[in-house]
């Protein structure tokens, strides 16, 4: 009897677990090492001992970031962004996406529109142009410059156009037989019925903005503008220590820059690590909503 | 009529109103700032200043440049192995995981692969600089236990592309994996059935039915593709690469990011972005008519 049932798991079936298993390990083990150096003493860390757990248990690179305002000061300029980016991408979608769901006889413009929008995927005019134009609205130095350039996610309209698209079109009629405009249509019928479609594209906003650094880097010319994952890029990856006070660079010497680039990196993917598992099947119907269709 | 159409249509237009004004700003702006690539651009006069005009000079002058070829060379390697690479690892991994019988096993397989799509370039350079240091990092320290000498993987121009390809591949084949474990949900389950009544193993269901399931799927992301022949990944290599490799390394937005930002020669960084955008959008266009012509595939 047990035997039986032995004999139905092939040799490919176990080859093929092992191999997959190895290579989701694969995935997931440069934060495990990470994480675990982060926890180490800053010698065993230096020497290399460290692997998958933490060697000499401390806590020390942790409570080093944690008295470091700059760190704390980025951290909160990236919440900041979060906020507000994520409600301005959220709010101009759904006004965006709207209008481009309607049918050419609803909405004549529709096409003239759709091709504003479309051409802004295909073609740019590059980082310099780019970067003058949002200098000359005066905007460097300030969050509007980390929110208002990327305000409106045209992949993400094009997402949600077709949600829309979706749904049937009796309520809308329903709705303008009951007397209500585009807007209360809108807010009222049309929002409410989407949210599958509104989480992914939420959360697609959210990671972006918090995973955004290059846009810091450049537009804030003073370091304690700096969003975290800017942070992160010049002192952690870059090691461009001139934004750090003499005290700070004296301090750094008394603890591994290994241990605490550790523990500064593995904060700057808690957030995402955190909420990864509960979002992980919103990202996977957004990937294939927007990845093929028709 | 024509006035009650107007005037229903209105509410329309105020909705894409605020949409449509910060793309003008923000990206059509920054197009017509594309005449700083035939100017002797001078910043403190503004972008729409009395800028001295130089024709094709700045064209001329990046492509005198005697290491533009290695730049282009290394931007279209680079970019293509990934985008090979791109497309036949994620092909395996779904076929693989759809043979998972296991659905516990194949949801925690698919949750860990996806995980570093993710993660930042800046959070996985570090990462990576830290794993990959030919001084104490595990990998290294792998290869050295076995005997080997230590491999500089960042540091040496035989092994930066390579690297960069790889960890590339590494980070994205997850998400590419969803697209096509999709299109394999979407067969007809009776085919199997069919196939298996009539003697078909394992493999020859794969190479009969499986992968002619995913056929529409593959030549759309192989179409898709084409317009990235030029993006080598910005933000991945600068996060990695260091001046002893620039030689094996250094791609057009790099370059561009040197020579412009840092150098403030705005004029020649303007023109070789310009070249790019040109060839993108071409191989782009033409990409997009070819996925709409054989997979019938449509934006809007």
């Amino acid at each position: 009897m047990k035997r039986g049932k032995l004999k139905k798991v092939s040799v490919f079936t176990i080859v093929n677990n092992c191999f997959l298993v190895l290579a989701a390990l694969l995935c997931i083990i440069p934060l495990i090492h990470i994480l675990a150096v982060s926890f180490s003493s800053s010698s065993a860390a230096a020497a290399g001992k460290v692997v998958f757990w933490p060697v000499e248990f401390t806590l020390n690179s942790y409570t080093y970031v944690a008295k470091r305002a700059a760190f704390w000061h980025s951290m909160l300029i990236s919440v900041e962004r979060i906020a507000l980016g994520g409600f301005i991408n959220l709010v101009l979608t759904i006004l965006c996406a709207y209008p481009l769901s309607k049918e050419k006889k609803d909405f004549r413009f529709r096409t003239f529109y759709a091709w504003v929008f479309f051409i802004t995927m295909l073609f740019n005019g590059g980082l310099i142009p780019w970067y003058i134009v949002i200098k000359q609205m005066g905007l460097l130095d300030s969050l509007w410059a980390l929110v208002l350039p990327g305000a409106v996610p045209v992949f993400s309209v094009i997402l949600l156009l077709n949600f829309f698209r979706e749904i049937p079109k009796e309520l809308h009629e329903a709705a303008f037989i009951d007397g209500a405009g585009h807007w209360t249509t809108l807010w009222r019928v049309i929002v409410p019925v989407s949210t599958p479609a509104l989480a992914t594209i939420t959360l697609f906003s959210l990671v972006g903005h918090w995973n955004s650094w290059f846009d810091g880097m450049i537009l804030m010319n003073k370091a304690e503008n700096y969003p975290l994952q800017s942070y992160i890029q010049t002192i952690v990856v870059q090691r461009s220590y001139s934004m750090l006070s003499r005290q700070e660079i004296s301090e750094l010497a008394t603890i591994s820059d290994r241990t605490l680039r550790a523990s500064q990196i593995f904060l700057g993917t808690l957030p995402i690590v955190l909420v990864y598992p509960f979002l992980q099947k919103y990202f996977v119907k957004g990937i294939v909503l927007g990845g093929v269709k028709g | 009529m024509k006035n009650l159409n107007i005037k229903k249509q209105l509410p329309l237009h105020l909705m894409i109103l605020p949409g449509f004004i910060t793309l003008l700003i923000f990206s059509y702006l920054p197009m017509a700032g594309i005449v700083i690539a035939f100017q002797k651009f001078i910043p403190a006069k503004g972008l729409f200043g009395d800028q001295k005009w130089v024709g094709l000079k700045n064209f001329k002058y990046v492509l005198d440049m005697p290491n533009f070829d290695n730049i282009m060379w290394n931007t279209i390697s680079i970019a293509m192995a990934k985008i090979i690479l791109g497309l036949i690892v994620p092909i395996i991994f779904a076929i693989l995981i759809n043979e998972v019988a296991n659905s516990a096993l194949k949801r925690g397989i698919q949750t860990l692969i996806y995980l570093p799509h993710f993660l930042s370039w800046v959070v996985l350079g570090g990462i990576l600089i830290d794993i990959l240091s030919p001084s104490g990092g595990i990998l290294n320290s792998l290869i050295n236990a076995l005997g080997f000498e230590p491999i500089f993987f960042l540091g040496d121009n035989k092994w930066f592309p390579t690297t960069m390809v790889l960890t590339e591949t590494w980070k994205e084949f997850g998400y590419g994996t969803i697209i096509y474990l999709a299109a394999i949900t979407g067969i007809d389950p009776s085919l199997y059935e069919a196939a298996h009544m009539d003697g078909a193993n394992r493999w020859k269901q794969t190479l009969h039915i499986t992968l002619p399931g995913m056929r529409m799927v593959i030549v759309l992301l192989m179409v898709l593709s084409l317009g990235n022949v030029l993006n080598a990944g910005f933000d991945q290599i600068f996060n990695l690469y260091s001046p002893p490799v620039y030689e094996s390394g250094d791609i057009i937005d790099t370059f561009v990011y040197r020579i412009g930002l840092l150098e403030a020669q705005y004029g020649v960084a303007t023109a070789v972005g310009l070249f790019k955008s040109v060839v993108s959008f071409t191989l782009i266009s033409v990409s997009y008519f070819f996925a709409y012509k054989f997979a019938d595939y449509r934006i809007f």
